[in-house]
């Protein structure tokens, strides 16, 4: 789970990393409050969860409070298109206030599990800002790292190494140390799965501070973060994803095509996927339905697929596991009473209690097109969505 | 023979009690699964599905001699519960639980470093030796003994592998399902490296998707290590671009999540490229075809 650059700045700030003074704000006029409150040049930062906002247009200069305001407006309530949004955009509903910071240095530092050592990885480099994946990519010596010893987490020698490895001066080294070891307390305490600092600035005045952030959390971890679990704004991702999580459907993911799938398993869902691109058809979503003990979440997806307009046929392809397949049978069933559904359905169901699922949807008065393998489902559904008779 | 389970394999199930729990544990006995032990804190003495339920592990394992214990305990719990059968000193560990958060997965690996127990899974089906022993969820009655030995990352896709397979008239050793997890307790080599040493294996099916850089390390593998053929199939070629976390997932494994990357470091490395889901169980026929 992401969440926004303040939220993220206040985290920080409580764990002890400086940050640039700021706040948010959600109308013009607050804006200019902030601004007059922090004196002098500030930056005002749209707040959205993609990146590539400096690009975009996201990030303005204001040199007094009325422009300030004056910028504010012009981003408070637009949608902001950049290299990682969908072509609509995201909407922007609050903008950070922050005092400018003059920058001396612009370097890099963040947090991730490293999955070939098994354990988290801190990159630094000299070389932050906006362009630090090329940098990786060309010169990837100049990105250092430090493995973080789950037994022993974080040391003070591992902040030296990186701290003199990116040059600092001597009087930045124990501040810079302390702040590596503060990241690194608070990657462990909230169970993120990044903590990024790009840029980490040295300021003209020689300070250290996180001038950016970015903070994604670990979704298995929530249950024992409900603090966290809080700030998510699901205004950041799109609608019909929002409603399936909210229908307690986790795994979908909207896609531009015209098929509902329902599949149990990511791996068998994508691979249904590339048999539908294969067969000459489009996906409309990702659905991973999980483990299904009761019908509930069967209802849930239908509601999901009836929902989105782009929808022209949908696909049951369920290989039973621990996932039985009578429950699915049943779901599906359940659906149908519940909504008037006029969609064309292909199902394919196989593995743990197939007959018994067989005989469920036999015995229904749903109108569906029976698949014998997966493929034949991925063809057949393929027809459906064009129109034609199987 | 086969890999990791077999007739000798005395199964402990850790959260036997559970829904799914005895569920699936009914399953393995009706294959043929020797389950000796059922651990449930505060049923111990109990018995459940005729398996005499403990406690703990170790008393488990004093008490029956299990050598290899399936979990089915909650998320929640479900690290401490591998750490219990670790400790105990259970060489074979199944952990079926998905949604570990990650970094009780740091620790459980940290932990396991100086252990002897293999890990298969979390967020895994588990594992079947066809004709012998069932630890995990599989639908048995699709699967045939044989000589071909499946490892995926994918559950269900291993389902769907190992009906063309057996539809093929073509056997498994013993199919794998190693987990969609970042951190799986057994990878892909681990696996390739035990079917390379089985004598009754002689070819492989490799079921990999997209994300992290497991199948480029087995690329390399199959490259340098292995003599079995192998047939692979990758997931996800048009999944969405994942979501990025950041810049730091870029620069820890640049692009090589994709599906294309992957299969061009398995076909390189001399893997024989299924082009379709539906087309694995042919393709493994034609191979085998060719080499006889």
């Amino acid at each position: 789970m992401k969440i926004h650059e303040y939220q993220a700045k206040a985290l920080l700030s409580e764990f002890g990393i400086p940050v640039p003074k700021g706040a948010v704000a959600t109308t013009p006029a607050e804006a200019k409050r902030i601004a007059a409150e922090l004196g002098g040049k500030v930056a005002i930062k749209a707040q959205v969860y993609a990146g590539g906002r400096g690009k975009a247009g996201g990030i303005k200069v204001a040199n007094t409070p009325d422009e300030a305001e004056k910028l504010a407006g012009q981003i408070i309530g637009t949608r902001l298109v950049t290299h990682q949004t969908a072509p609509e955009g995201v909407p922007v509903s609050n903008v950070l206030v922050e005092k400018a910071v003059s920058v001396q240095r612009e370097l890099y530092l963040s947090i991730i599990i490293d999955t070939a050592s098994r354990m988290p990885v801190m990159m630094a480099s000299e070389a932050g800002g906006m362009d630090i994946e090329e940098v990786a990519r060309v010169s990837p010596e100049k990105i250092l790292k430090v493995y973080i010893d789950p037994a022993v987490g974080f040391q003070a020698f591992q902040g030296r190494k990186l701290a003199y490895g990116m040059n600092l001066s001597p009087i930045q080294i124990r501040p810079a140390t302390s702040l590596m070891a503060n990241l690194h307390k608070l990657f462990q305490a909230k169970d993120c799965s990044l903590a990024e600092i790009n840029p980490l600035v040295v300021t003209a005045d020689g300070e250290i501070l996180a001038l950016d952030a970015k903070l994604s959390f670990d979704d298995n971890a929530l249950f024992r973060h409900t603090d966290i679990e809080r700030l998510h704004d699901v205004e950041q991702e799109d609608p019909l994803e929002v409603k399936a999580n909210e229908l307690g459907v986790k795994n979908y993911i909207k896609m531009d095509g015209n098929i509902g799938c329902m599949v149990n398993g990511a791996g068998l869902a994508m691979a249904v996927m590339d048999l539908i691109t294969q067969a000459g058809g489009r996906p409309a979503n990702f659905l991973d339905i999980g483990t299904v003990n009761n019908t509930d979440r069967v209802v849930a997806a239908f509601k999901v697929f009836t929902t989105d307009p782009s929808v022209k046929a949908i696909l049951v392809n369920i290989f039973g596991g621990i996932t039985r397949v009578d429950v699915i049978a049943q779901g599906v069933v359940e659906a149908h009473k519940q909504m008037d559904i006029r969609l064309p359905l292909v199902v394919r169901l196989a593995g743990t209690n197939v007959d018994e699922g067989k005989r469920i949807l036999a015995q229904s008065k749903i109108k569906f097109i029976e698949a014998t393998n997966f493929y034949d489902a991925a063809r057949k559904a393929v027809a459906a969505a064009k129109g034609e008779r199987n | 023979m086969s890999i990791l389970i077999d007739k000798k394999t005395r199964l402990l199930v850790q959260g036997i009690t559970g829904g799914e729990g005895s569920f699936h544990t009914q399953r393995c006995i009706e294959y043929g699964t020797r389950v000796v032990a059922g651990v449930t804190p505060g049923k111990g003495g109990s018995e459940t599905l005729g398996v005499p339920v403990f406690n703990t592990v170790e008393a488990a394992v004093e008490e029956t001699g299990t050598n290899a214990s399936l979990i089915f305990v909650p998320a929640a719990f479900a690290a401490d519960a591998i750490l219990e059968a670790a400790d105990a000193g259970i060489p074979l560990v199944v952990c079926i639980t998905e949604g570990i958060p990650i970094l009780d997965m740091v620790m459980v690996h940290n932990y396991l470093k100086d252990k002897s127990t293999r890990l298969i899974g979390p967020n895994c089906p588990g594992l079947i030796s066809p004709g012998k022993c069932k630890a995990g969820l599989m639908a048995g009655e699709i699967h045939l003994p044989g000589n071909v030995g499946v490892v995926s990352r994918s559950g269900t896709l291993t389902y769907e592998t190992v009906a063309q397979l057996t539809s093929l008239g073509i056997g498994q050793s013993t199919c794998v399902g190693i987990g969609g997890d970042p951190l799986p307790g057994s990878t892909f080599v681990d696996i390739l490296e035990l079917f390379q040493k089985d004598k009754d294996t002689r070819a492989i099916v490799l079921i990999g998707e997209i994300g992290g850089t497991a199948e480029q390390e087995a690329a390399k593998f199959i490259k340098e290590k292995m003599t079995k053929p192998v047939v692979a199939f990758v997931a996800g070629a048009t999944a969405p671009p994942g979501r990025r976390m950041g810049h730091a997932g870029a620069i820890i494994s640049g692009s090589s999540g994709r599906a294309q990357d992957k299969i061009a470091a398995l076909a390189a490395a001399g893997a024989t490229i299924a082009p379709s889901p539906a087309e694995i169980g042919t393709t493994m026929k034609k191979m085998l075809e060719a080499q006889s």
